[in-house]
Parts: structure tokens; sequence; C-alpha cells
């Protein structure tokens, strides 16, 4: 499936919800459900800065395709994280770095901002993507 | 407004405000938010507008509006006496000697950044100390931390304790001959905490110290008189006391302001311009160069006059009431981990639920509905103290009412079910 396939998918699964309480319910189910990783990212090396709650990316290349690896204190944040990685990865940097992550507005009324942090996660995620590109 | 009924839990006669009155005074209040009624505890970072407020904007850009202190036309004689009677409706709401002492500013923190550009970089002189709190608001220590750095100055800390409480064992101890100002906050905007700052400004004067106020979480709910505090400045923000954003207040003495140079240079704040030379205007103008936000002092002036048709000491016993309320049924919750519990607070209040980010639970109340403020309140050192990342913050207004902490509360233990 392309990305936007997917985004799409995902945003027909969160419509079937009566509102987004029972949303922001799944969406923390999600974080809930992505395990711990060995060893931990949870180091300034991984941390993105700026952002109210505490989150880690790690970028690895494998088969020309870039594999994610993040974290976050917060469960919501990290129910969108699984998201981002169910539609971004095992894929190639130019499609990452061209992607429009159109969903996250769709299914939780989550604008990207300096406050929730999704515009710091986009951001450090394109970047990361940029330098495998070169 | 104010209505008695008896409280019986405590056997004597309470004052509480006929919030329900009042609450049609609000439009924004009446807000569906994903599909619940708007509970709004974020009053803290901004309060909401009465439709006194907002029809007096309006009607001053419909009818009265021109630069003031400009023209010699019949608009601008017109808006600069506005102008100049909500300055001296400033001066009596907060008990200053003179409308002189007023200075209109874009707010709190462009007040302390006036005053740390102007007294602390003129008189601050290498090795000497500025004295904030461990509680300030960023606003109220990084422009003193930058002057101490430009002159070579350091500041010094007085820390709380674990009840956010300040640790002046004996006050006399923070000063040294060094100390050539004091700047604390009036009351924790992370805490609530009200600080003992009558204490404190005698104990400084006694050593010739002058104190500054940041009164940005105190100004609109409790009574302020700066003449009897003799706090050398008091500074707060209009756009949390009712009135617009954009438009704030520095309080200074006559003595100090006098003293003190300019630090923004203009139209408007001159008396005489050639090539070589500008003398100054008297206070209060040397201090507001170019063209000021003479509508958000009108809309000052109209947030003072409702304020004042209600009743300070009414809207502080109300919001003591709710918070007290708060804080009990608060605490009645598993996990709940509340701060400076057991101070003398004003009606604010933050906790946490053990293992609950509180970004998380601040975004599941939103889905309620309810809007509170989660993070570090842009205050990180009292995070630093609490060891922790942010908390959820409750801040209240004189709309709020016992349903709403209601509402709160069975949303705060609906996230605590949704979120551990």
């Amino acid at each position: 499936m392309t990305i936007n396939e997917i985004q799409d998918s995902i945003i027909g699964d969160f419509s079937r919800f009566g509102d987004y309480l029972a949303r922001y319910e799944y969406i923390t189910e999600l974080g809930k459900s992505l395990a711990s990783t060995e060893p931990s990212i949870r180091t300034d090396q991984y941390a993105l800065r700026g952002c109210q709650s505490q989150v880690w990316i790690k970028a690895q290349m494998r088969s020309e395709r870039i594999v994610f690896t993040v974290d976050s204190d917060s469960l919501i944040i990290r129910g969108i994280l699984v998201l981002i990685i169910r539609v971004i990865n095992n894929r190639k940097p130019a499609d990452i770095v061209n992607a429009d992550l159109y969903f996250i507005k769709e299914i939780g009324s989550l604008s990207p901002s300096r406050t929730n942090g999704i515009s710091s996660i986009i951001k450090t995620i394109r970047h990361l993507a940029e330098e495998y590109l070169n | 407004m104010v209505f008695f009924v008896t409280d019986i839990k405590r056997g004597n006669l309470k004052a509480f405000l006929d919030v329900e009155k009042i609450r049609c005074d609000f439009p924004i209040l009446e807000s569906v938010i994903y599909g619940k009624p708007l509970v709004y505890l974020d009053n803290a970072a901004t309060t909401q507008k009465p439709l006194s407020v907002l029809d007096q904007i309006k009607s001053f850009y419909s009818h009265w509006n021109s630069n003031v202190h400009r023209g010699s036309h019949y608009l601008s004689e017109k808006a600069s006496v506005l102008y100049e009677s909500a300055r001296e409706a400033v001066r009596q709401f907060i008990g200053a000697k003179s409308p002189q002492e007023i200075i209109f500013t874009s707010g709190t923190t462009a007040s302390i950044n006036l005053v740390a550009q102007s007294f602390g970089k003129y008189n601050l002189k290498t090795n000497d100390e500025i004295i904030i709190t461990e509680m300030e608001h960023h606003s109220n220590l990084v422009p003193w931390q930058m002057i101490c750095k430009n002159n070579g100055a350091s500041l010094r800390i007085i820390p709380f304790d674990d009840n956010g409480m300040l640790r002046i064992k004996s006050i006399d101890s923070i000063f040294t001959d060094k100390t050539k100002l004091i700047a604390l906050t009036h009351v924790s905007n992370v805490t609530g905490v009200i600080n003992p700052v009558k204490e404190i400004i005698v104990a400084a004067h006694a050593r010739g110290i002058p104190v500054l106020l940041d009164g940005a979480q105190s100004v609109s709910h409790q009574p302020i008189d700066v003449e009897l505090l003799d706090c050398d400045f008091f500074v707060f923000s209009g756009h949390k006391m009712y009135a617009e954003t954009g438009i704030g207040v520095l309080y200074g003495k006559t003595l100090w302001l006098e003293q003190m140079p300019p630090t923004q240079f203009g139209g408007g704040m001159i008396s005489s311009v050639d090539f070589n030379n500008t003398t100054f205007a008297e206070i209060p103008f040397k201090f507001e160069a170019g063209t000021q936000n003479f509508a958000g002092a009108v809309s000052i002036a109209a947030a003072i006059r409702y304020i004042n048709d209600i009743g300070i000491n009414e809207i502080h016993s109300h919001e003591q009431h709710l918070l007290q309320y708060a804080q009990q049924r608060l605490a009645e919750i598993d996990g709940i981990i509340l701060y400076a519990q057991s101070a003398r607070k004003s009606g604010l209040l933050s906790f946490n639920i053990k293992n609950v980010s509180p970004f998380d639970a601040a975004m599941i109340l939103d889905k309620m509905g309810i809007a509170v403020r989660s993070g570090t309140h842009c205050a990180l050192p009292v995070m630093k103290h609490f060891g922790i990342q942010g908390t959820i913050r409750v801040s209240l207004a004189l709309y709020n009412t016992i349903g709403e902490i209601d509402l709160l509360v069975k949303g705060v233990r609906r996230a605590r079910q949704i979120l551990q």
C-alpha cells in the first residue's frame, strides 16, 4: 500500500468512533501497545527538543529503506507515533521526505503545534530521512 | 450581585457571587467543545472577556478612535481623555498615589523588561546582586539573568520548600550589601502560593533595597494596594484581568521612575529634539514611546469597572471557596499528587496523576470540554524542584462554578482510568 492509502485507511478506521474521547481512548491503547525497545532509545542522542512531552526517534537504514524506532513518555504521543510508523516505516528516504502526513489532523483534530510536539516529530522524521537521501 | 447563604459545614456566613448571572456576561462560556459544554479552567493563562469590555472596545473604535496625545482635533482630544482616564482607573484600582506612576506597556513581560533594561542596566555594577525566587515565571527570571550577565552582576535565588512556600527563616539573611533589587512573584503561577510579600518588602526597605512585585496572578484575584504594600514596582497584564491582550501596566514609585532612563525612543516621549540632543518628557510619557495601545487601555478601564461592580473581595471569597472544594475533591482520587496543598493559595492549583503524563491528562480532559493547562508553565526551575516534567494546572476566575469543579473531578477520574 502507498503512504496515502495507509493514511486513508487509518482515517476510515477512526471514522467509526462516535466522539473524540473514544478516538483518544483508542490512540492511548495504541500507545500502550508500543513495546519498549531493547536497548532503550531514551537517551539524549535520540531526544527531540522543545516538545511538551518527551519524544525519542531513531532512524536506521536497512536495505535502502528506513526503519524507525520511537518512544515517548506520553501515551497519546506514543499512539500517534505507532500510527506514523505504520504509514512511513520501511520506506525509501525520498518517499518519507515527500510524505504529507495529513491523517494526524484528520483522526484527532491534532494540528501540528509547538505545544503537542507533532510539528517537531514530523520535522525530525523528514530531517532524518533527508540525511539518508545523500 | 452578591447574595449570602449559610455555609453549614463551616457554620458561618459566606458570600457567594451570583455566578449564573455573571456567566451571562461572558458569551464564550456558552461554547460547546467536542459536543460538551466548555469548562474553562485556564484563567491563569488568560481570562475570558465580559460583554461590557467587548462593547467598550467596539464603542471606542466605532466612535472615538484616534491617536492619543497627537492631534488637536476633537477625536484625538476625546481618545486622549479616555486613555488618561484609563490611567486614572488603574491608579485607583491598585491604590497608587499619582497617575504619573502608571505606565502602560504591552504586558507583564514588557513591564519587567523595562525595569530590567532601565533600572537594572544603570544601577547594576560588577558583583552586585539581584534577588529572585525559585518559583518565578521565566519572564521574571530571564530579563534579570540577561542584565546580570551583561553587567557582571549575579542572581541570588530564594528557594521554596516542598509545600511551595519560600524558605525564609530569617528574612534579613536574604540580603547582602551587594543587593540592588528583589524581584518576586506575588502569586506563583504554578502552585498558586501567595508569597509573604509585605514582610519581604519591609525587610528589604530596612536596607534600602527596592522590590518589584509580579502581580500577573494576583491582580484580578485579591485587593491590591501598592501604597499599603509599599512595593517599588508592581507589574501586571490586562488579558489576565478580563481586558484585552497586548496591554499591561508598570506601576513604579515616582522616586524611581524619575531617575530611570527610557529604554525605547521615538514619538510621544520627548520634550524637545534637535539633531544634537533630545530631552525627554516627564513620567509617565517618557516610557511610552510611539503609538500606544490606547484601545487596550480603554479595555483595562472597562475591566476594572466590571471587577469593581462585582467586588474584588467577593471575587476572592468565591475563588477561595472553589479552590478549597477543588483541592478537597481532587485529593479524594487515588494517585493524585497535589502541589503546595497546605499553603495559603490564590485561585489556582497544580496536580499530577501518578504515572500519567500531564499532557495526556490535559488532552483527555480537553475531549470532555475541560480546558486546563499542562506543561511546565514557563517555570522550569519549579519543575526541577519537584523533579517532574510538568503539571496539570487548574486556574479559576469569577465565573467558575462548583458544578464545573464536579465535572473536572469526574473528568480526572475518567482520564486516570483511560491512561493508567
